[in-house]
């Protein structure tokens, strides 16, 4: 069913933590993964089964410090399970679906609750915004904390960094913030269609009312009703998708230039330092037991002067295109374009606009969209025997 | 780039029960073919990871060739139609980051072709000769 919240005064992130708290209170969930704000004004995701702490939630913050697809998946894994709610933008939903097609994750006992997304800043920008969005100097953390109360003023400007970006998504879809972090000006799937909750953000009035599909057991159950209500949801969604395809397949043209040219993958990926970084942060890359975090990679000191001596010269630490060409094939097909791997990455190198645009070819070759469906297996776990015939003859 | 005096190197990962079998049966045939290959057993191509290809790519083989099973025949059922899928990626991942696919080959011959394993290597070796080597070799970047 559809319904909507009524916002007042206003204020959209109180309607919003209204809701998720009547969710924990009644009892449909035992507890709301859900980004909350920490002291120094950003958000981390945490695990929640206090209806009163949800007032320090702020779901709403364009803000991802880390793909919470795989905190979702450690609630979700192992037996026994309890029932978790999860508040996740596109990019983690999607991650979420990869992963549980690669056992790491359950989606029996998660209830899915996505937030249409129109972006969001890398933490260190995200902070300085708020910071100065609350005046030059920052009089004390009790605002940061988001206790707004009546002071419309303060607290007010810090949730207009939120409504900015989806009016501005709205808007003018096809000049995004230039500062949102180069993942979401591409990202061509702000919005995720297959979770039992959406809050419906995008092409709608939330200053005033808050949109909210979800099954109807469940709008019953908290005491819900259908709201026929015309909205312009779709076609903002049409536009912007558009737009951010636009611009996707302009950074795409970019990167493809570069890598195919005298330039490769070991030109671009120059000034790596192999910290693993990306790997770390990747939803998708989830073995404990990566190779490349194994002795297998600790040569003896003979082994490298032989490999200097073959090429003249050899780049240490050893092995860095080997480590990307590999995770390429082991993740790119699964790869959602989060971009965690671009903000992790102390050289600033364009990790993610890399695999995305080698994981797009991937895809395309595999006809596989990932994240699309759960039962839709793994590319390179299944087979049809009348595929590719021409390869090995 | 043709150069005369250019030996490539071939490393190639075959699997058990097929295309080695065949090495052996080109050996044991007394079949000539060039001594450009080195041959690495595995039990199945679908036992190849990427990893294995890669690195022998990147420290200058001037080619790698996977041999398995022709499909249908695989000791495992479905080994050799995995490594297809997983060929097909590594290739179009390649070609993506800047580097030459096709110095990767995907061939299946089975026990019995023991003609068709020497002329695989001699048609591989000389499209590699042709090719000219491995930019890698001497890449010190990579």
């Amino acid at each position: 069913m559809k319904t909507v919240i009524a916002v007042e005064n206003g204020d959209t992130l109180k309607a919003l933590q209204g809701f998720l708290q009547a969710l924990l209170g009644s009892g449909v969930v035992d507890a709301l993964l859900v980004p909350m704000r920490t002291p120094n004004g950003t958000v981390t995701p945490a695990l929640v089964t206090s209806p009163e702490l949800i007032s320090e939630a702020d779901p709403l913050a364009p803000v991802l410090p880390v793909n919470a697809a795989t905190l979702a998946g450690q609630l979700s894994v192992k037996e026994p399970r309890a029932k978790v709610g999860v508040v996740l933008r596109s990019c983690e939903l999607r991650a979420l679906v990869e992963l549980t097609k690669m056992q790491q994750a359950c989606l029996d006992s998660l209830m899915l609750i996505a937030l249409d997304c129109a972006g969001t800043y890398n933490v260190p920008l995200y902070i300085n915004k708020i910071n100065r969005d609350k005046g030059q100097g920052v009089k004390d953390e009790k605002q940061v904390v988001g206790d707004k109360g009546e002071e419309a003023g303060d607290g007010g400007e810090l949730d207009g960094l939120w409504l900015q970006l989806y009016r501005q998504a709205a808007t003018h879809p096809e000049s995004p913030d230039p500062e949102l972090r180069s993942a979401c000006k591409i990202c061509e799937q702000p919005v995720y269609d297959g979770a039992q909750i959406t809050i419906e953000l995008l092409g709608n009035d939330v200053t005033h009312e808050i949109r909210i599909s979800l099954p109807d057991e469940l709008g019953t159950r908290m005491a819900m009703s259908e709201t026929l209500v015309s909205n312009e949801r779709l076609s903002v969604i049409d536009k912007l998708v558009a737009a951010r395809a636009a611009l996707r397949d302009t950074e795409f043209a970019k990167i493809r230039e570069r890598l195919e040219s005298e330039d490769s993958i070991d030109g671009v990926f120059a000034a790596c330092i192999r910290c693993h970084n990306c790997m770390t942060v990747c939803p998708i890359c989830y073995c404990k037991t990566c190779v490349f975090k194994s002795a297998i990679f600790d040569h003896e000191p003979m082994q490298f002067i032989n490999w200097a001596r073959q090429k003249g010269a050899y780049r240490m630490p050893a092995d860095t295109m080997l480590f990307h060409l590999t995770r390429l094939n082991h993740m790119a097909l699964s790869c959602v374009g989060c971009g965690m791997c671009t903000e992790a990455c102390p050289a600033e190198l364009p990790v993610g606009i890399v695999f995305r645009a080698i994981g797009q070819r991937l895809q395309a070759a595999f006809e596989y969209v990932p994240g699309r469906s759960y039962v839709e297996p793994l590319p390179l776990v299944t087979f049809k025997a009348d595929e590719w015939t021409e390869v090995g003859e | 780039m043709t150069d005369d005096t250019f030996e490539p190197r071939i490393i190639a990962f075959l699997c058990n029960w097929c295309t080695y079998t065949g090495a052996d049966l080109a050996g044991t045939s007394r079949l000539q073919y060039p001594p450009s290959v080195r041959i690495i057993r595995l039990m199945c191509s679908g036992a190849v990871d990427p990893i294995y290809v890669l690195k022998a790519d990147l420290s200058g083989a001037d080619g790698v060739l996977i041999g398995g099973c022709h499909p249908g025949d695989c000791h495992y059922q479905e080994g050799n139609y995995k490594a297809r899928r997983r060929v097909v990626a590594m290739k179009e991942i390649l070609k993506s980051a800047g580097f030459d696919e096709d110095r990767v080959w995907l061939r299946w011959i089975s026990a019995s072709e023991g003609a068709r394993f020497a002329d695989t290597i001699r048609e591989m070796t000389a499209a590699m000769r042709e090719k000219g080597p491995n930019p890698l070799k001497t890449k010190w970047a990579v």
